[in-house]
């Protein structure tokens, strides 16, 4: 459909990088993504981040789950086919906790797994976005999207470089 | 790294409130006995070959709940203290000398339980009744004739004095209490000299600990509580009965941080480490509730009668019934859903609420493992329980604070110290 244009500054070192992007985002730069080789402690809170609600999708897919297990239990065992077992009730609900356990834990898990990989966009014939091999090796990248930003590019490229950035390289997407 | 040395004050006042409270416990005690020496127990006494009921009984059952219940909560204390050095534990450096202040409960514990031993454990234990190894008395018991030397050995052969019983009380305290005063010892020999080697000194230590109370918890629980039923067995009590200790820790070293946080002190600790201590009530709430069902359900699954009894005793029947389920509601279905969120394990106002309801909870718990198997029909909650619990939980606060001001809250030379302070949760 369009190119997409990024700026890209590359950090050598997680304090620098964590200074830089409050620095960045104060001056009034917005900051499409940064990537770091491993888990940046606090980097959440500086870019501004909203806490996932993925969470609320895990406890929703496990009330689900814990509905669907009782349902079918008490379907089958209590009214499809109701036997005696070990002179039970033809309902004995502890029998039926360690299925609503397990369905439980089961779509909890799942119904979280589809979600995140719905929300993130992955899907086995997504082309991903390679802004710079070495972000998985060992340096941290910030991708600043043009498109998103009214400051002329040789102002951000100076702002980059000012905190910090080891290099400055742009970075062009053919989308179709 | 700048953190100054912080002290916990043991006010007139805190102590004044614990004295009140100790001495509310006693008023309701004599209280409840009063109204229930008066009241209508009298006409249903002694049947033919039981015991009479009296209100010494229930007293004494309420003692017993309460020395299994401190007891536990002493020893969990170091148990908890031990496990962050062989675990190596960095987060928890802010919050230790709490659970190490619990186990100065011990040696009074020790005295308590062994001296309310002697007091009501004919009362309380039915394998103390000798006609049970007499083959000549109407009471012979051939199956528990045939436990006695678990509890009389070496005197088996003539069953007077639970000789072997006694010496394992002892032992368990005496080794319990000897390794709680060198953990201390070692912990206090820091905050002098400084360096690693105390810390080394007590993971050592702490491993050692950790194996001896694997083995000595268990075999307590069994002693102290499942004897009670004396015919009856599970091999999952031990840790049945270690699991609800552990989560009752667990809570009130929240509840403590967080009242020693609102007293101005513990500037180290911040929302993530009590974050972390929150999830660890949560978790390990979630653990006990497995561990009770996993008992419960094999057990009602196979319905055999000699093991139902214990649940038709605390089950289905109209005394107990109630209090099985409030049970599960204040130790499983109120904590694993107030919990859940992250923001209530991350602020105080939802772990003030939630952990007190644990603390209670537990004692629930114990109530039901030890009052239907020794009172039967004449168990009931009142006066008594309520103001036991009182005296116990004041006297047991009072040791545990003093015991806390007599040292700085946290270690300032702990090499885990640094980490602790930079500790951050997602």
């Amino acid at each position: 459909m369009s190119n997409t244009k990024f700026i890209l500054g590359v950090y050598e070192d997680e304090d620098i990088l964590l200074s830089a992007i409050t620095n960045i985002r104060t001056a009034g730069v917005k900051i499409h993504e940064v990537y770091s080789p491993f888990p940046v402690h606090g980097i959440d809170d500086v870019l501004g981040y909203k806490r996932s609600k993925l969470s609320i999708v895990a406890f929703l897919f496990g009330v689900l789950g814990t509905s669907l297990a009782l349902t079918m239990q008490i379907g089958m065992m209590g009214v499809d086919w109701p036997m005696i077992i070990g002179g039970k009730d033809f309902i004995p609900y502890p029998s039926f906790v360690p299925v609503i356990f397990e369905l439980t834990v089961l779509l909890a898990a799942y119904g979280m797994c589809f979600t995140f990989f719905i929300v993130s966009d992955l899907k086995p014939w997504a082309k991903p976005r390679i802004f710079d091999l070495r972000i998985t090796d060992d340096k941290h990248v910030m991708a600043i999207d043009l498109d998103q930003n009214k400051i002329d590019v040789a102002k951000i490229d100076q702002i980059l470089k000012d905190n910090g950035a080891s290099e400055v390289n742009k970075k062009t997407f053919d989308e179709a | 790294m700048t953190t100054v040395e912080e002290k916990y004050d043991f006010s007139a006042k805190a102590k004044k409130n614990l004295l009140i409270t100790i001495g509310i416990g006693i008023a309701l005690t004599v209280l409840g006995i009063v109204l229930m020496s008066t009241g209508g127990h009298h006409e249903e006494a002694a049947h033919e070959g039981e015991h009479a009921f009296s209100w010494i009984n229930r007293l004494g059952v309420d003692i017993w709940i309460n020395n299994i219940y401190f007891t536990g909560i002493a020893i969990v204390g170091v148990f908890f203290f031990a496990l962050q050095y062989a675990a190596q534990a960095g987060w928890s450096a802010g919050i230790k000398r709490i659970p190490l202040a619990f186990g100065s409960w011990l040696p009074i514990a020790g005295i308590l339980m062994l001296v309310s031993f002697f007091v009501f454990g004919h009362d309380l234990f039915h394998w103390t009744h000798h006609g049970l190894y007499d083959t000549t008395s109407h009471e012979f018991d051939s199956i528990i004739n045939a436990k006695k030397a678990y509890f009389f050995w070496p005197l088996s052969e003539h069953p007077s004095t639970p000789v072997f019983f006694i010496a394992r009380m002892l032992f368990f305290f005496g080794l319990w209490y000897y390794l709680f005063t060198k953990l201390r010892k070692l912990a206090f020999q820091e905050d002098l000299e400084g360096g690693t080697a105390s810390w080394y000194n007590m993971r050592k230590l702490s491993a050692v600990f950790l194996i001896i109370f694997a083995v000595t918890s268990s075999i307590a629980a069994w002693d102290w509580v499942m004897s009670i039923d004396t015919h009856w067995f599970s091999t999952m009590f031990g840790w049945y009965v270690f699991a609800s200790w552990w989560v009752t820790t667990l809570a009130l070293i929240t509840f403590i941080t967080i009242h020693l946080k609102e007293k101005g002190l513990l500037s180290i600790v911040n929302e993530n480490h009590l974050h972390d201590i929150g999830k660890f009530v949560f978790a390990f709430s979630v653990f006990w509730t497995y561990i009770w069902f996993s008992q419960f359900l094999l057990i009602y699954y196979a319905n055999i009668p000699e093991e139902t009894i214990y649940f038709v005793e605390r089950w289905n029947n109209d005394q107990y019934g109630i209090i099985f389920f409030v049970n599960l509601f204040l130790n499983f279905v109120l904590p694993f859903l107030l919990l859940m969120p992250r923001d209530a394990k991350r602020h105080t106002a939802i772990l003030k609420v939630v952990t007190p309801i644990v603390i209670f909870g537990h004692w629930i718990d114990f109530y039901l493992m030890i009052t239907p198997g020794t009172l039967k029909e004449n168990g009931g909650y009142g006066l008594v329980e309520f103001g036991t619990m009182l005296i116990y939980g004041g006297a047991f606060l009072y040791v545990v604070l003093n015991s806390l001001s007599k040292a700085p809250l946290f270690a300032k030379n702990d090499p885990m110290l640094d980490e602790s302070l930079h500790h951050h949760v997602q």
